[in-house]
Formats: structure tokens, C-alpha cells, sequence
């Protein structure tokens, strides 16, 4: 293997059995994701990692197909799913008893529910931190909003019991570790407990009514709306009940963590600093026109966008076309439930012809308004809910 | 010479083809650095004419002597870019394609831009977590080759839009209410 690679692999023997590097591997490059639209961005393809161009998040409900995918490891192959014998077990420190629910049990015991619950990567917009943040170079279609079926967490989780000291649930999925070590997990995180207990977070096997597609987690998955979607785990097969806050991996350390206090762009902060996200900051979307429109100045422009806050509803939406010198509001919708995101629209006038951005930003239910530039500096670059931006040419 | 395990009749054809075509680079390896040592004696090379010179020989060793196409996709260089894996070629190339296309692709490194010191930090957090191994004498050579070619690029609080990544087209109004 060194000899083909022109150099050694020092301590190639470290290598698990049966690894051979991706620059040797006889793979075709990714052109199309199994399942996805052809016009995803792919950032990565082993793990996949890819995210949609925000002009095709235009429907209210995003479809399957163009549901960005973000995954740390390599997900099961889908021959080796058998939806008979697929089983979630549940343990932990604080879980009462152990128990275990197949797929149909779970189906067949608890009542079903469905809602429309909004998931985003916690590292959308990365690329535009300044110093540079570690990690996929998201830009803005990590975040997607589907109708999502299955059961509430709280009633499995009642039906098994909780001591009084649970602090978090934590989960583990059937994806690979890169390195193919089955001893390490991909990622395995969770959420405190009144979070696990709210009656959108679900145990979910239907996506618009529809499997799941395997990417994001086909057969079954937690689903937290509003949370960093890593929160919320794929290809569940347990969960865990902890009596302290779960340390799983890409739980500690840095990993979708934020400084406690705010800190100057390119600080060094070390893991004690670092905070865990909960909910995801107020954020909007122009879905309509996508960007590049020429339109003739007797014309009137219809935009129109998603708008998400997190746990929070959005209470207003404003849009700018002079670079934030005015604002004007748009019409925004009401949530098809909480957790959903939301639809703002409008119709622009423009005064001449020129170079226009049609800027966007949402105001949250206590207030909180996107930022034009930047939010804080973070050294994994997370939460950049910067205002979305659109260049339109009037003729 | 030993063939690895787990690889298919086509992986191992490949395995060899490549073992006898290092073999061929490397007598010509040899040649090219006598050459260079009798050189050296004969001048005092300027420090520039030194880098040109280990330069060329990197890319002369990705382009030799491959017989069949597939063998040119695999080491097919454009612009200086490697095609299959979007890393520039220059000095530590070989050592990053083999050390740091493993586990995941070249994609998620050369989408990221950091300092020598930030590389360093990804690759003490991927040994420390990730099964990484050790780089032994190669670590300084991948972290010169990272921090060269993969530096943060100044910027302000937030870019502009990049006007020249648009695509302007004429919105249709007629059909969009
Ligand atoms: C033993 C497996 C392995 C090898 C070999 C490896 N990496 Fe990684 N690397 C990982 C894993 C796992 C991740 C996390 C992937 C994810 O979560 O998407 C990662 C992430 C990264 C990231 C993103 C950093 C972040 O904070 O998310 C970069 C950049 C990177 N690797 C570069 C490299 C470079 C450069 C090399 C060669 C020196 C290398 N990798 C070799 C396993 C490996």
C-alpha cells in the first residue's frame, strides 16, 4: 500500500484491518447522493456531508430529497436494516428498568403524533467566520423544516421510568466510526431532560409521510425542532438515561459547544469556557428569487423565505434594500405547529435602476433580531445567523 | 514483495503496477539525486533554484510513466491540482494524500484553512479522538504542507457577496404570482 502511495503510512499497522485510503480506494466520486436531489452542494462525500441551495428550500415543507445531510460516520447499509427485527433499547443510570421496543411495539403501544419540526446544523453559515472555523464549511442550506411521524419520547419514557436524579438522554445509532473501529462511536449526544419530555420531541419513523431516507437516519430517529440537529440522533438504537449531563463523543470538548462569555475573534478558550447549544438563534431565509434576479424597474418583486427561532416563535420579519439603512416588514405566517418555521413574504418596489441586495432578517419572540454582520466569534464557528442576502439587478 | 489483504483481483493488479512503476520511479529517483549532489558540487545553487528544483522533481514523480488510462486519473494533475483529490501538489502532498484521506475524504481538508498551529490542533484532536495514528517524521512535513497551502485568507467581519459567483438570469414575473 505505501509502495502505491509513493510514501509510508507510518504506523500503518495502527490501521484497522481491512482499511484502504479513500485516494487508493476504487470509488467513483459522488455525482449524485442515493436519494437526493442532484442540485445539493456537496461538501463531503466520505462522510457525506452536503446542504441545499437556498432556493430550493422554497416549499413550506421541505421534501426528502432535499433534506441536508450532515454525517459524522458511515451510515448502515440499508440491506442490513430489517424493519422486523429493528429494536430501540433503553438503559442509563436513571432509567427505572431496562427495556427493550421494536419498531412495531413501539408503533402499536404509544400514540402517534405528527408535526412539522425545523432542524439545523449547529455549524450552518461556518464559512463565514473570521479567523476560519474547523470543520465543514456550511453556507446557508443546513437547516430544513419536514413533517415529521412517530412517537413522544416522554410517553416511552414514562412507560420505562425515570429516578429523580435524570439529568439527560443520550443516544447511540447504528452508523460507523471512520476509522471503522467498532469500539468508537460516530457521535452520540442527546438532551437535557425537560427538552426529552416536550410533546414535539418524537421518536420518528416518517418523514413527510414517507420513510425517513436513509442519509438522514432511515429507520427511525429522535427528532429535538429548534435544537442543533445533532441533538437529535440517526439510525437509533438506544438511548440512554443519564443521571449527569451525557458525555458521549461530540458532546465534550469543543464539539458543538460556544464560549460562555463572548470572546475576541481568534481566542484561544479552553474546554471549562466552552458551553453546550441548546436552542438555535432567530434566523431567516430567502427562499424566493433565488439570487442573480434581473428584473425591469416597472416591475414588482415578490419575495418570500422562511423564518425560525429556535424554541422561540418569530414574531417579525423585515426586509432591507439599501444595506440596512431602512427596513420595511414582511407578511409572516403563524407556525403550522411550535417548532415549525415559518413563511414570510412581500412584494418590493424599487426606486431606480442599479445593484440591489434584498436583505432579511427575523425578530424572535423575546426580541432578539438577526445581527447584519457576524454574531460572536467561536472557535468551531457555530451559529452565524446572519442576515440572508440576495443580489437582484433592476433594469 | 507482499500484496496486502482485503483487496479485490483489480486492487491487486493496480498494487502491483504501481509497486513496479515506484520501483522504476525510485531508480530514477536515485539518478536524479546523484545528479543533484554532483550539481551541488559544481555550484553554489541560490535557495530559490533549490526549492524549483525539489518542486520539479515532486511533479515529475506524479507524472511518470503511467501506462494505462486509469493509472492517469489516479495521478492526473491540472493547474497544479491533483484532479482526484483537489490537493495541491507541492512538497507533503504524498505524505497528506496517504496519511489524511483514511478515514474521510480530501474534501473535508481542503475545505478547511488554518494556521500551522490550528493544523496542529485538528491532528492532536483526531489522535486524541479519532484513532489517528502517529505521524512520526512526516507531522512536520504534512503540518508545512497544510499551513502553506491551506492559510487562513484575511477578511473582514462579513465578505460581500461574491458578485462574481452570481449567475444573473431575467426572473420571469409573469409566472411567478
Ligand atoms: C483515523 C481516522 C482519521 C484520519 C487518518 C484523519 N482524520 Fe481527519 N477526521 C477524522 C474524524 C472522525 C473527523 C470528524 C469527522 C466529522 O465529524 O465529520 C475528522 C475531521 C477532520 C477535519 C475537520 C475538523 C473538525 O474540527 O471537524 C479536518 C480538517 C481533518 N479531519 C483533517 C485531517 C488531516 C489533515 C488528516 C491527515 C493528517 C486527517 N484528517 C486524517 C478522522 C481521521
Amino acid at each position: 500500500m505505501s509502495l502505491a502511495l509513493g510514501t509510508s503510512i507510518v504506523f500503518a499497522n495502527n490501521l484497522p484491518a481491512g482499511l484502504v485510503p479513500v485516494a487508493l480506494e476504487d470509488h467513483p466520486a459522488f455525482q449524485n447522493l442515493p436519494g437526493k436531489h442532484s442540485e445539493m452542494i456537496i461538501l463531503n462525500d466520505r462522510p457525506i456531508n452536503a446542504e441545499t441551495p437556498p432556493h430550493l428550500l422554497d416549499d413550506d415543507v421541505t421534501p426528502g430529497d432535499l433534506f441536508f445531510v450532515r454525517n459524522n460516520g458511515l451510515p448502515p447499509n440499508r440491506k442490513e436494516i430489517n424493519l422486523k427485527t429493528w429494536s430501540i433499547s433503553f438503559d442509563g443510570e436513571s432509567a427505572k428498568q431496562k427495556k427493550t421496543y421494536t419498531l412495531d411495539e413501539l408503533k402499536s403501544k404509544f400514540k402517534t403524533y405528527t408535526y412539522q419540526l425545523t432542524l439545523e446544523c449547529g455549524g450552518n453559515g461556518r464559512k463565514e467566520f473570521n479567523p476560519p472555523a474547523k470543520g465543514n464549511q456550511w453556507g446557508l442550506g443546513a437547516v430544513a423544516c419536514a413533517e415529521w411521524t412517530g412517537v413522544r419520547l416522554k410517553d416511552v419514557l414514562q412507560d420505562i421510568g425515570l429516578k429523580s436524579d435524570a439529568v439527560y438522554i443520550a443516544y447511540y445509532g447504528k452508523d460507523m466510526h471512520l476509522s471503522g473501529d467498532p469500539k468508537k462511536d460516530p457521535i452520540s449526544r442527546g438532551v437535557p431532560i425537560p427538552k426529552a419530555m416536550e410533546d414535539e420531541s418524537l421518536i420518528a419513523w416518517s418523514m413527510n409521510g414517507q420513510d425517513i431516507p436513509l442519509l438522514n437516519g432511515y429507520p427511525v430517529r429522535l427528532v429535538f425542532g429548534g435544537w442543533p440537529a445533532s441533538c437529535s440522533g440517526k439510525w437509533l438504537e438506544r438511548i440512554s438515561i443519564r443521571n449527569k449531563v451525557h458525555d458521549g463523543t461530540k458532546m465534550t470538548g469543543q464539539a458543538y459547544r460556544v464560549p460562555c462569555n463572548p470572546v475576541a475573534p481568534g481566542s484561544k478558550v479552553e474546554n471549562e469556557d466552552m458551553c453546550i447549544i441548546e436552542s438555535m438563534p432567530v434566523k431567516s431565509l430567502i427562499t424566493f428569487p433565488k439570487t442573480g434576479a434581473q428584473i425591469k424597474l416597472n416591475q414588482t418583486l415578490p419575495i418570500r423565505g422562511h423564518a425560525w427561532a429556535g424554541d422561540l416563535e418569530v414574531q417579525s420579519v423585515e426586509y432591507s434594500i439599501d444595506f440596512g439603512s431602512t427596513w420595511k416588514t414582511c407578511e409572516l405566517n403563524k407556525p403550522a405547529n411550535r417548532l415549525a418555521w415559518q413563511r414570510f413574504s412581500t412584494k418590493i418596489k424599487f426606486p431606480k435602476v442599479g445593484y440591489y441586495e434584498v436583505w432579511a432578517r427575523a425578530k424572535d419572540s423575546n426580541g432578539k433580531t438577526q445581527p447584519m454582520l457576524l454574531p460572536g466569534w467561536n472557535p468551531k464557528g457555530y451559529l452565524n445567523n446572519a442576515c440572508h442576502r440576495v443580489a437582484i439587478k433592476v433594469t | 514483495m507482499k500484496t496486502p489483504e482485503g483487496l479485490n483481483d483489480k486492487q491487486k493488479d493496480q498494487y502491483q503496477e504501481a509497486w513496479l512503476d515506484t520501483l522504476r520511479t525510485f531508480i530514477f529517483g536515485a539518478k536524479t539525486i546523484l545528479f543533484f549532489v554532483f550539481a551541488a558540487l559544481l555550484y553554489i545553487p541560490l535557495e530559490d533554484d533549490i526549492k524549483n528544483l525539489f518542486k520539479e522533481k515532486q511533479e515529475v514523480k506524479v507524472t511518470t510513466n503511467r501506462s494505462t488510462e486509469k493509472d492517469e486519473d489516479y495521478d492526473r494533475v491540472e493547474n497544479g491540482i491533483h484532479v482526484q483529490t483537489g490537493f495541491v501538489v507541492a512538497p507533503g502532498f504524498d505524505e497528506v494524500r496517504a496519511n489524511c484521506t483514511v478515514c474521510h475524504s480530501s474534501k473535508l481538508v481542503t475545505q478547511n484553512r488554518a494556521t500551522r498551529e490550528g493544523w496542529e490542533q485538528m491532528i492532536i484532536w483526531m489522535q486524541e479522538k479519532q484513532g489517528l495514528w502517529d505521524l512520526g517524521d512526516r507531522k512536520p512535513i504534512i503540518l508545512d504542507y497544510l499551513s502553506t497551502h491551506y492559510a487562513p485568507i484575511k477578511k473582514g467581519r462579513r465578505d460581500n457577496i461574491d458578485i462574481a459567483e452570481v449567475e444573473w438570469y431575467i426572473l420571469d414575473l409573469e409566472n411567478t404570482d
